[in-house]
């Protein structure tokens, strides 16, 4: 199964509850731009699958709406750079309503959409922007990496009481993978372990997962063995798995696709010293995209994105 | 007099001062709002109803306990006009726990999820994606409900008020639109910054039906806003321009040097509340007497508030983290 078919597999599911219905930018007719829902609106019809115009900020405060008018909406951004459009619904109301109504309501709202580089789109179509996400006090930022999580992150989401935000990295869609057809709902409060290392701790997430797992076979020849830590959950970050690893390995490098300053791998690395200084023999290391914006060029977008051959050279320098 | 037509008199007279009852519980709930913020018992920002009475008062009278509010920043009117009590909203703005948002809201934000309040919403053009959505849920779920959706005329420049006419309108949703034309965008007259001022249009634009109503006369607003439900009911967006005036600052922070004395003053004399009362005087539906009582009710409703939010207890900090997310069942 594809990363793709997983989720288009969670998406059938959910639809399913009566409660349950999926809105965005052609998620419809045209099947999804990146074919998630292909076949859906055949399935369960316009009211359930329902095309939206290209208004995001209307579309998604729509959806905080329906939430609190007790429907548990998915909404599709197509895009994450689309999202910005609907910042004011999400910042100012979806996040704030249950502590500005002083706990009297909550919005049970999953918003999906697309992120990442990777696939020659410039500067409007690839970036990384799921700090700007996570950095918000009252909504939860997710971040599947495998197919196994797009299969069961949603199902978790829908769970969920408040909004829920699922960034699906764009080149992960062809994925193929397993799936435990009766794993049933994911924890989304933990990270995962995916390669048992002692030497050094890479902790990544969503497509940088595997850059890392990559990362980790070469230095694997050179005697380095690498734990990879995926996150998973942007918010609220477990930092508890990752001080577990460091403390077998006593060094961290993040793998992180979003621009270095202020980012996710700038307050990971924050916590860790903040909590766990005691573990670390190597400050912490960050493996970032250059601070561009996306060019198109491949030769170009290639060098600005994390790769596999930068996170090798950054844990030999910590191992020397 | 007896027989129906006296019955009907006796109702219509009751609503009437009702109405009358409502508009001066807003108007002195808000002097009073006023008072307390020199002295300092209310801060942040105070925005003041004052001469928009009729519109909230008028309007709501349409609206059962199923269907939804959906408000501004300016925010007293509706909430006092819903039901909500008139000290719930006056501890809020105390900013103690026994307010209608627990003290996490204040003014601008005004709550009750009993009364299907959705929220005075801060961001101009903010609350209008909301009550589609809410509007969208009823439809999914096939109810006949209509969320009402408060706005200024300010709102009309914001992408989401276009968003959010072409949404409603194409997916016919329950929705009426309720644009509370007061003329200022804050400080910004309408004509300086609308190239097509008369609101109404853009409204149609959208194939949603629209009519602008005189929002200083409160019989005219409950009339049109029932009509106006009738056919949300029936599963339509509508629109309604209600054309009314704003007697104080835009806030307490504002010095009003956008407007003369003497525009202030000609509306005034179209003061809703005065003009209702002497329409109710000529009717023969008041008198002095009547009057009195009903201001002696409001200004006992409005002790009463007070002494509520005086006697409120102040959150304890511990809570500060309480409520940003929905503890799990």
């Amino acid at each position: 199964m594809t990363y793709r078919e997983a989720m288009r597999a969670a998406l059938r599911e959910a639809l399913a509850d009566e409660r349950v219905f999926l809105m965005g930018e052609d998620v419809g007719r045209y099947g999804g731009a990146f074919a998630v829902s292909h076949g859906l609106l055949e399935e369960f019809g316009p009211e359930k699958v329902r095309d939206t115009p290209l208004s995001e900020s209307a579309f998604v405060g729509a959806g905080i709406g329906a939430a609190l008018g007790g429907m548990r909406p998915i909404v599709e951004v197509m895009t994450i750079n689309f999202s910005l459009l609907a910042l004011d619904q999400i910042v100012n109301n979806a996040a704030t309503i249950r502590y500005m109504s002083g706990g009297q309501l909550s919005v049970p709202l999953v918003v999906r959409m697309a992120s990442g580089g990777g696939r020659q789109l410039a500067a409007q179509h690839s970036h990384s922007l799921e700090v700007w996400y996570a950095h918000i006090p009252g909504i939860r930022a997710l971040a599947p990496a495998t197919v196994a999580d797009a299969r069961w992150m949603l199902p978790a989401a829908l769970e969920e009481r408040d909004p829920v935000f699922l960034f699906e990295h764009a080149t992960l869609y062809p994925l193929e993978g397993e799936v435990d057809e009766s794993a049933g709902p994911a924890d989304l409060d933990r990270a995962a372990v995916r390669r048992a290392g002692t030497d050094v701790t890479i902790a990544a997430w969503s497509a940088s997962l595997w850059r890392a797992l990559e990362a980790a076979e070469p230095l694997a020849a050179e005697g380095v063995e690498a734990e990879v830590v995926d996150l998973r959950t942007l918010r609220p970050l477990d930092l508890d798995t990752v001080l577990e690893s460091v403390a077998k390995t006593h060094r961290l490098v993040v793998v992180d696709e979003s621009w270095r300053s202020f980012g996710i791998a700038a307050e990971l690395s924050a916590r860790v010293m903040e909590e766990g200084f005691d573990l670390l023999d190597w400050p912490v290391q960050r493996v970032c995209s250059a601070e561009v914006p996306m060019p198109y060029a491949k030769h170009l977008e290639d060098a600005a994105l994390p790769s596999a051959e930068r996170i090798v050279a950054t844990v030999r320098e910590l191992v020397r | 007099m007896s027989g129906p037509a006296a019955t009907a008199t006796r109702v219509e007279r009751e609503h009437a001062l009702e109405l009358l009852r409502q508009m001066m519980l807003i108007r002195r709930f808000e002097e009073k709002a006023a008072e307390l913020y020199q002295l300092g018992k209310i801060r942040g920002f105070l925005h003041l109803y004052i001469g928009e009475e009729a519109v909230g008062v008028g309007a709501m009278q349409a609206f059962g306990p199923d269907d939804a509010i959906v408000a501004t920043y300016r925010d007293h009117g509706h909430a006092l006009a819903r039901g909500l009590p008139a000290g719930a909203l006056m501890a809020e703005m105390y900013g103690k726990a026994n307010g209608c948002s627990r003290g996490r809201g204040g003014s601008m934000h005004f709550f009750d999820a009993s009364r299907r309040f959705y929220g005075g919403y801060a961001i101009v053009g903010g609350g209008l994606p909301i009550a589609v959505g809410l509007a969208l849920a009823d439809r999914l779920a096939g109810r006949e409900r209509v969320t009402a959706c408060f706005f200024g005329e300010g709102a009309a420049a914001e992408g989401e008020f276009h968003e959010c006419l072409n949404l409603a309108a194409l997916w016919r949703l329950p929705v009426l639109f309720l644009c509370e034309n007061n003329l200022y965008a804050m400080g910004t007259a309408l004509e300086r910054w609308e190239a097509q001022p008369d609101i109404r249009i853009h409204a149609q634009s959208y194939a949603i039906p629209a009519e602008a109503v005189d929002g200083m006369d409160v019989l005219a607003v409950e009339q049109a806003v029932r009509g106006a439900s009738a056919v949300v009911r029936g599963g339509a967006p509508y629109f309604l321009e209600l054309r009314t005036y704003r007697f104080r600052a835009h806030s307490m922070a504002d010095p009003e040097l956008y407007r003369t004395k003497e525009e202030v003053g000609r509306w005034k004399e179209r003061d809703p509340i005065a003009l209702f009362e002497a329409g109710l005087r000529s009717a023969g539906f008041l008198d002095d007497a009547d009057l009195s009582a009903i201001e002696e009710g409001v200004a006992a409703e409005i002790d009463e508030a007070v002494a509520f939010a005086e006697a409120g207890s102040w959150e304890p900090v511990d809570d500060l983290l309480r409520d940003v997310t929905t503890p799990a069942p």
